[in-house]
């Protein structure tokens, strides 16, 4: 238990510096920008407390702030969307039991699962985070456009990690 | 109560969120009003001193370009030295000249940090209270306006791009001299759109727009950019033009922070003029 918590800790680090100093810095067309940071909340495990997760989410949310210079857009989204994790891999699972101290990944789940859940949460926590930048109905279309752009182009990052995730794993 | 308390244990992982959800807001809003200045003179100290780092050694692989730049603006400014005009007359005389006194001065500085790709834009400067950057001043390169000061601390100061919904500034066409104003309403933040030019305006693409000097803020005559295309919306009675800009803002490095010696002055006698009741 202590080394699994060590190792979050570990990632919550690579993943925050990836995004501010790396992804935050790629221009694709637009003002289109990958949010990796999500993947964090995606990988938690699935027995985690939900109050934890909750927490967890607001931090990572708070120090994506600091870097972006957004107050309590990132947190207000990764909240959400961490809050919306437990429903979104109710209503997609077939089974309700998961092994403990398992976490969501290629190793355990099929392709199919981590496409359905990752894409569903990337989307909501993008059109939450886009419509409060905003913060008006105004563009409503564009707005929309833009979340569903970036979606899927964090989501091609997200899936890149969820490779990387499950492969010392498979070998053990 | 007791019921009351049961039923929020029962049900703690959503008024956790709404509580979570709630400070978020708050952190928002407050931040928000104002241009967050809470936020950038606490948090940016030390994101500040961070991006400081991270610039340090992003700066190398730019340097090429940077002296190419400088090269061009040294070349400009050694046209206009006195050795490089040839004297026609023998006499000198020197007097105290009155025609010309100086209205603006330039700081120099280094962009820490930059963003655009959000709907609202901002920069970081590498000099602050302690250059004598003050709220409100200009800040423009060779190529063309970036923005204004916004918020200073002592050693950086946070400006607000010409990216951004709420920056307005007056600019003009330099063939004919018409008004208009510049604002950013499109996602390509290597365009922006000149608002309120009046139809009978004759405008061809490739005219160049420069700053009018209306501003408090901006000298007059520096690029912003050129006109790429124009038309009227429909229920609208000015023409949009759509503006190219010459400053590439996803490359910025040095910038030139503009004071305006008389800004004081211009503003006093504006404000007294619209305040004081008239009798006569």
């Amino acid at each position: 238990m202590q080394t699994s918590i060590l190792n979050y800790i570990g990632r919550f680090i690579i993943i925050v510096i990836l995004q501010v100093f790396v992804l935050n810095k790629i221009q694709i067309s637009g003002y289109i920008n990958p949010f990796l940071y999500v993947f964090f909340i995606l990988i938690l495990p699935f027995d985690i407390p939900r109050y934890l997760l909750l927490i967890v989410a607001f931090v990572l949310g708070l120090t994506i702030d600091m870097f972006c210079d957004t107050a309590g857009m990132h947190t207000s989204a990764t909240v959400f969307m961490a809050f919306l994790r437990p429903g979104v891999i109710n209503a997609i699972s077939i089974k309700d039991e998961f092994e403990p101290k398992t976490f969501p990944g290629l190793h355990n789940m099929d392709t199919s699962w981590v496409l359905k859940y990752s894409i569903i949460l990337i989307f909501f926590h993008h059109t939450f985070l886009f419509f409060l930048e905003v913060f008006s109905f105004a563009e409503f279309f564009t707005t929309l456009w833009r979340s569903i752009l970036s979606t899927l182009v964090t989501f091609i990052f997200v899936f890149i990690g969820f490779f990387l995730e499950s492969k010392p794993l498979r070998r053990r | 109560m007791r019921n009351l308390l049961n039923f929020i244990a029962r049900h703690h992982f959503f008024f956790l969120f709404l509580a979570l959800q709630i400070i978020a807001f708050i952190i928002l809003i407050q931040n928000s009003y104002y241009h967050r200045s809470f936020w950038i003179n606490s948090v940016n100290y030390i994101t500040g001193q961070l991006y400081h780092k991270y610039t340090d050694v992003g700066e190398y692989f730019y340097l090429k370009k940077i002296n190419e730049r400088l090269a061009e603006e040294n070349q400009n400014l050694i046209n206009q030295t006195p050795y490089s005009f040839m004297k026609t007359d023998e006499q000198i005389f020197f007097f105290r000249d009155t025609i010309y006194n100086r209205q603006y001065s330039y700081v120099s500085a280094r962009v820490i940090n930059n963003s655009v790709n959000r709907r609202n834009n901002y920069l970081t400067l590498n000099k602050g209270r302690l250059h004598g950057i003050e709220p409100d001043m200009g800040v423009i390169t060779s190529q063309g306006v970036i923005g204004i000061v916004k918020n200073v601390s002592a050693n950086f100061s946070s400006v607000l791009s010409l990216l951004h919904v709420d920056t307005r500034i007056s600019a003009k066409i330099m063939k004919n001299g018409h008004l208009g104003t510049i604002l950013w309403d499109a996602p390509n933040y290597r365009k922006v759109a000149m608002k309120h030019v009046p139809p009978h305006v004759e405008i061809q693409p490739g005219d160049t727009i420069i700053t009018s000097g209306y501003s408090k803020i901006f000298p007059e005559d520096i690029l912003i950019g050129t006109v790429s295309d124009f038309d009227i919306k429909r229920g609208e009675s000015f023409i949009t033009i759509q503006v190219d800009l010459l400053e590439d803002f996803n490359n910025l490095t040095y910038v030139h922070v503009v004071k305006n010696l008389y800004r004081q002055e211009q503003m006093d006698i504006e404000y007294h003029s619209r305040t004081k009741p008239m009798y006569w």
